[in-house]
């Protein structure tokens, strides 16, 4: 594999350029967003102040990060070795999506350059601030983090260093979003009598906290198959069996305590009343959760193709969660309807492609893939 | 659970909504007072007046039926300056505060435009300058350099009818109680006593709150609490879970290098 070699290297794939291109109408679209402001360039109003990029980008991209945290704590704190073939690239995968994130609040803010005002003006007493501290803290500790893989190629003096620091970072980086991702959900609390009680509950912050863990094991079956396909790195069946089994395991408590609340706040009632909001948390719960559930314990569920595609599921259900929350429970209340422009639309999907590219240069030029000895090091 | 605890209720408004003919005197000594701007498709008087950045207060009209009569009554609609503010608590950077005597100041300087207290609002007041390239959050201020200085908001002042009473909170809800029940036509309800855990402006009417377009569904318990209930929590878990994710990095780091004496070759 390329690599060990010292040279940088970015091999041009169809795919890639067509990333690139995606990528750079959203670069260029978003440098508009910013200089016209965002009644001219979202579908947003005083209905819905909120949409699309906080949906998707932040509260969706930051659970679908989840991988680093979930995967770190399993393989760097529990020590469970077997997983360290996969703890690096779900940490960058996080990294990245945690990047991703930070541009996409960035351009979600209505006075950007005063982006740094809660870091002296603190308002401690809201969920935001939280949030806020917390992904800014993370998101350097990953850097952090990655600097232990970087210094392996550039800067190697710096290497010693930010391997010492490993341990502790590795802490804090699963401490910080264990609390953010509950925070996360907990911004919604405010939205009582407001979101659908079909998912306004007390404890939204720990359903966003349970989702974002088991979407971890998920996230990295998906994407180290597809790493796999890119790269020839095929990571062993069993160690994404026994890592989804964890997922499955916080899944069916999951399940449990939503059905559990459901009925404890008198909600039951909505999930089969019909209806748009019935029908997405059915989709949801169904797809999302039961049926992964149900893969998992079948025969096919043995099978790379019956975990993929259970990992695919179970992604694809925290997206809709997270949209549900921020879209479909709030149609009710406001009584408008949101749907995204083409602006917010192209600006997400390059976000995303940017994060395609960059894991696929990171992947050429450092070792994440192919790395076992410096794991072990490292994790000794 | 406000950033300050303040001893006093502060200064508040009634207002009657029975006495109200709509003429909007009001809406219009507001725009004159905080020099806001006119727009042609967001009325700030008529039936489909509306809040928006440019309308801090709007008067909107309602055509209903009273004991089988046609009847007409107009809404003043402004920020209702609650005791326990949930932009307050919404905010991160504390660019909305709860003064001492009552109103709920906005300050642009510390917004970053994250828009989390319009989400939070249980009245949706909170308003965006969404034709701005650098846009910031409006709303009703209570006219607070003149609450300060002793003196009535200025919509308050210029109403012909006396719709509005401005004075301390607690005489105003003693007033409001003695009014409603002193006359069977008005509502037994007094909006604005209880809704959100209090709000300084306080409403009585003849007709039905939720016909005229006022929210009751609105928790009484502040919205600050739902915030505060789980926020209570973070310093726990900071130090529980950070020391026990460092117990087991250590325990677990120590069991494995005590097996790995024991068995060299340990398929990993
Ligand atoms: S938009 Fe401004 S005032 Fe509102 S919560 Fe965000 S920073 Fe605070
Ligand atoms: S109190 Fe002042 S800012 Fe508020 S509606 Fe009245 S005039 Fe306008």
């Amino acid at each position: 594999m390329e690599a060990q070699s010292s040279k940088w290297v970015f091999r041009m794939t169809p795919i890639r350029f067509l990333l690139l291109i995606l990528a750079g109408v959203a670069a260029a679209l978003a440098v508009y967003r910013l200089v016209v402001g965002l009644g001219a360039t979202t579908n947003l109003n005083d209905h819905w102040p909120w949409g699309l990029w906080i949906g998707f980008d932040v509260l969706t991209g930051v659970a679908l990060a989840g991988g680093g945290y979930s995967v770190a704590l399993i393989a760097h704190i529990l020590h469970i070795e077997k997983f360290n073939v996969i703890a690096r690239s779900a940490m960058l995968t996080s990294l990245l999506g945690y990047l991703l994130v930070m541009i996409g609040l960035f351009l979600d803010i209505g006075q950007w350059f005063n982006f740094w005002r809660p870091f002296v003006s603190w308002g401690y007493h809201s969920v935001l601030f939280e949030v806020f501290w917390c992904v800014s803290l993370y998101t350097t500790v990953q850097v952090l983090e990655f600097g232990e893989i970087g210094t392996e190629k550039v800067a190697k003096s710096w290497h010693r260093l930010f391997a010492k620091a490993m341990p502790f970072l590795l802490i804090v980086g699963v401490l910080l979003p264990t609390l953010h991702q509950s925070s996360l959900g907990a911004l919604y609390l405010t939205q009582v009598g407001k979101l659908h009680p079909l998912w306004w509950s007390p404890y939204i912050g720990l359903f966003f906290l349970m989702s974002s863990f088991f979407v971890g094991p998920a996230m990295v079956t998906v994407e180290t198959s597809l790493a796999g396909r890119a790269w020839k790195h095929w990571v062993d069946v069993k160690i994404i069996r026994s890592l989804q089994r964890i997922g499955v395991t916080v899944m069916l408590m999951y399940l449990i305590l939503k059905i559990w609340d459901l009925f404890a706040r008198d909600a039951m009632q909505y999930v089969f009343a019909g209806g748009l909001e019935s029908t997405m948390f059915l989709i949801e719960m169904g797809l999302g959760v039961i049926i992964p559930i149900i893969i998992f314990f079948i025969p096919w569920g043995k099978t790379r193709a019956g975990l993929i595609t259970a990992g695919a599921l179970v992604a694809l259900g925290v997206i809709i969660n997270r949209m549900n929350v921020v879209i479909v429970g709030m149609i009710g209340y406001s009584g408008a309807g949101y749907i995204p422009s083409a602006i917010e639309i192209l600006v997400t999907v390059g976000l995303v492609a940017g994060g395609a590219l960059a894991y696929c240069f990171i992947c050429d030029n450092f070792r994440i893939l192919d790395h076992q000895e410096e794991q072990h090091k490292v994790a000794q | 659970m406000a950033y300050v605890k303040f001893d006093t209720p502060g200064k508040g408004v009634l207002v009657d909504l029975t006495k109200c003919v709509g003429c909007g005197s009001c809406s219009l000594a507001c725009k004159l007072w905080n020099d806001l701007g006119h727009d042609d498709e967001v009325p700030d008087q008529g039936p489909d007046a509306k809040l928006s950045d440019k309308n801090w207060t709007a008067v909107k009209f309602f055509a209903l039926e009273k004991d089988n009569e046609p009847v007409y009554r107009f809404v003043k609609n402004q920020c209702l300056h609650c005791q326990h503010p949930a932009c307050e608590s919404a905010c991160f950077s504390r660019a909305f505060q709860r003064t001492e005597n009552g109103p709920v100041v906005y300050y642009p300087h510390l917004c970053v435009g994250c828009r989390y207290c319009m989400l939070a609002c249980p009245f949706d007041v909170p308003k965006f300058q969404w034709d701005k390239s650098f846009p910031l959050v409006t709303k009703c201020q209570m006219c607070s350099s003149r609450v300060d200085k002793g003196e009535a908001p200025a919509c308050v002042g210029v109403c012909p009818t006396n719709v509005m009473t401005y004075g301390d909170r607690d005489e105003l809800l003693a007033m409001a109680r003695k009014t409603i029940e002193s006359d069977d036509k008005y509502i037994k309800h007094i909006y604005g006593e209880h809704e959100a855990g209090g709000t300084n402006w306080l409403y009585i009417s003849d007709i039905p709150f939720e016909k005229l377009g006022f929210r009751t569904d609105v928790t009484t318990r502040p919205i600050q609490e739902y915030s505060h209930e789980f926020l209570k929590y973070t310093p726990p878990v900071i130090v529980a879970w950070g020391g026990l994710l460092s117990a087991m990095y250590v325990y677990t780091k120590r069991r494995k290098e005590v097996a790995g004496k024991d068995k060299k070759d340990v398929p990993m």
